[in-house]
């Protein structure tokens, strides 16, 4: 039996907190949708960033592409900044695999080249596939094996579950 | 005709041959996937890697530069391998059928076959005898169809007037021969636009052109009153003189788009033509040019689609 799982309200604060010294009126953070988005919202509110909110949608580098095809995506990647030269923290819900983070890098590049990349995540739950860490992170949550992490909004308030994966 | 194989037992598109029996949600699909990539084919890097290692052949037994070098563009931003082969002046020349051409080509590893042939139905043989995972997508088949051209046009339809079912839509001049009217008239129905008006004179009107569910009108004024989207074919040169028509000035005269004639239409109609245009034919420059028209974006719009109905394709190989 594993422990119960964290508030992600408790987690944004303390993710907040670690960040704030770490960041400044140029740094360009960016949420991966969904749930990251919903974090990074949070967080840029909290820090107060000068520099506005981008939101990477990273579908079309997806490498599972050619097992289970396209699905039409109603949300774009807004990157309402420059990215060149620019210091961007990617922002996610959960750090599982680091699949994700390996397209959201590829669809960020296809906006610029940024001067430095760092990753915020609310929780990690391990289980690396890429060689990836959290600059940023919220907690780590231990989880079992064959569980998703996942990060639900309603209505605003964010709660973590773990669900059995769909096999 | 299409049907069975274009759509797959599980509801999935093999083949684009045709938008004839292509059901909404398949259509809406199509159009919901070209949306993401408007967006890609606006950044700096226009490309992405959904295609990569996948060899898209175009094979173009008519000529035709524009429509090839759209699914060149779009097969590249998908990271695909393009090959162009324009078979009039090569293969066939030779004496090798339609079928042998295709399975050598199959035989280089080819995933995906975009085709345009003078023949109608060319497309379906080759989507009939082609190895399973191997897609074709028609480019245009004699007077049949031209499935991506009517979906752009769906596309930019929905894109300017964002609603299909209050929608008066007219399509004016060479009906008859062209391959564009019939797949705008298929998605256009299936999509449920209400009015859907021919306007032509009897003899570059289809005979029953009614049972498609559009509205025949010879009389012009009466074709574009009060209509949302009007849509221009072109008029193939050798049909300008001939047994149809008396001439292109005649044709202009009375078919022929004049800011006069669009002034009948709704003050926010557009104006739409599948190129190349002919000016002073089909189309007055003043129209071309003019405010109402949509003609550039649909081209714009036409690599997107093109690249959505390739992805779909290609996702499920």
């Amino acid at each position: 039996m594993t422990a119960p799982l964290p508030d992600p309200e408790r987690l944004l604060e303390a993710l907040a907190q670690t960040m704030k010294p770490a960041v400044g009126p140029d740094t360009g953070l960016v949420g991966i949708y969904t749930g990251g988005a919903w974090v990074a919202e949070r967080l840029h509110r909290a820090l107060g960033l000068a520099t506005p909110l981008g939101l990477l949608a990273v579908t079309l580098h997806r490498d599972d592409f050619s097992r289970i095809g396209l699905h039409p995506e109603a949300r774009r990647s807004q990157l309402p900044f420059s990215v060149e030269g620019r210091d961007i923290v990617l922002v996610d819900d959960v750090l599982h695999t680091g699949r994700t983070v390996r397209a959201a890098l590829n669809e960020l590049w296809d906006f610029g080249r940024p001067r430095r990349v760092r990753l915020a995540v609310l929780a990690d739950r391990g289980g690396r596939e890429l060689p990836f860490a959290a600059d940023f992170a919220g907690a780590t949550v231990d989880v079992e094996p064959g569980e998703e992490l996942v990060l639900t909004n309603e209505g605003g308030r964010l709660r973590l579950a773990a669900v059995k994966r769909p096999q | 005709m299409n049907a069975g194989l274009q759509i797959d037992a599980q509801g999935r598109l093999v083949h684009l041959l045709s938008t004839e029996g292509l059901p909404a949600e398949m259509i809406r699909h199509i159009l919901d996937t070209a949306a993401q990539f408007v967006s890609v084919n606006e950044r700096e890097v226009k490309k992405v890697p959904l295609l990569r290692g996948k060899s898209i052949f175009n094979v173009f037994f008519e000529n035709s530069t524009r429509t090839r070098t759209t699914f060149e563009i779009a097969a590249k931003r998908l990271s695909a391998d393009v090959i162009n082969l324009a078979i009039g002046s090569s293969s066939t020349a030779k004496g090798e059928t339609l079928l042998d051409t295709v399975w050598n080509l199959q035989a280089m590893d080819a995933d995906m076959f975009v085709v345009r042939h003078a023949e109608a139905g060319a497309p379906h043989l080759i989507a009939r005898h082609v190895k399973p995972g191997v897609h074709v997508v028609n480019a245009g088949d004699g007077r049949h169809a031209h499935p991506t051209q009517g979906l752009l046009d769906m596309y930019t339809i929905r894109h300017y007037k964002k609603d299909f079912s209050g929608l008066a839509v007219a399509i004016v001049g060479d009906v008859m021969h062209s391959r564009v009217a019939r797949s705008q008239i298929h998605a256009l129905k299936a999509l449920g636009v209400p009015e859907v008006r021919v306007v032509g004179p009897k003899t570059l009107l289809p005979r029953e052109v009614e049972r498609l569910g559009v509205r025949v009108c010879h009389d012009v004024a009466e074709g574009l009153r009060d209509c949302d989207v009007v849509i221009t074919l072109r008029l193939q040169n050798e049909r300008m003189s001939g047994p149809l028509l008396p001439s292109a000035g005649e044709f202009n005269k009375t078919y022929g788009l004049t800011p006069e004639k669009l002034a009948l239409a709704k003050p926010d109609a557009i104006v739409m033509h599948p190129g190349p245009i002919n000016r002073g034919v089909e189309i007055d420059s003043g129209v071309a040019d003019g405010a109402h028209s949509v003609i550039m974006p649909q081209v714009t719009f036409g690599i997107a689609v093109r690249m959505a109905v390739m992805a779909i394709l290609a996702g499920h190989a």
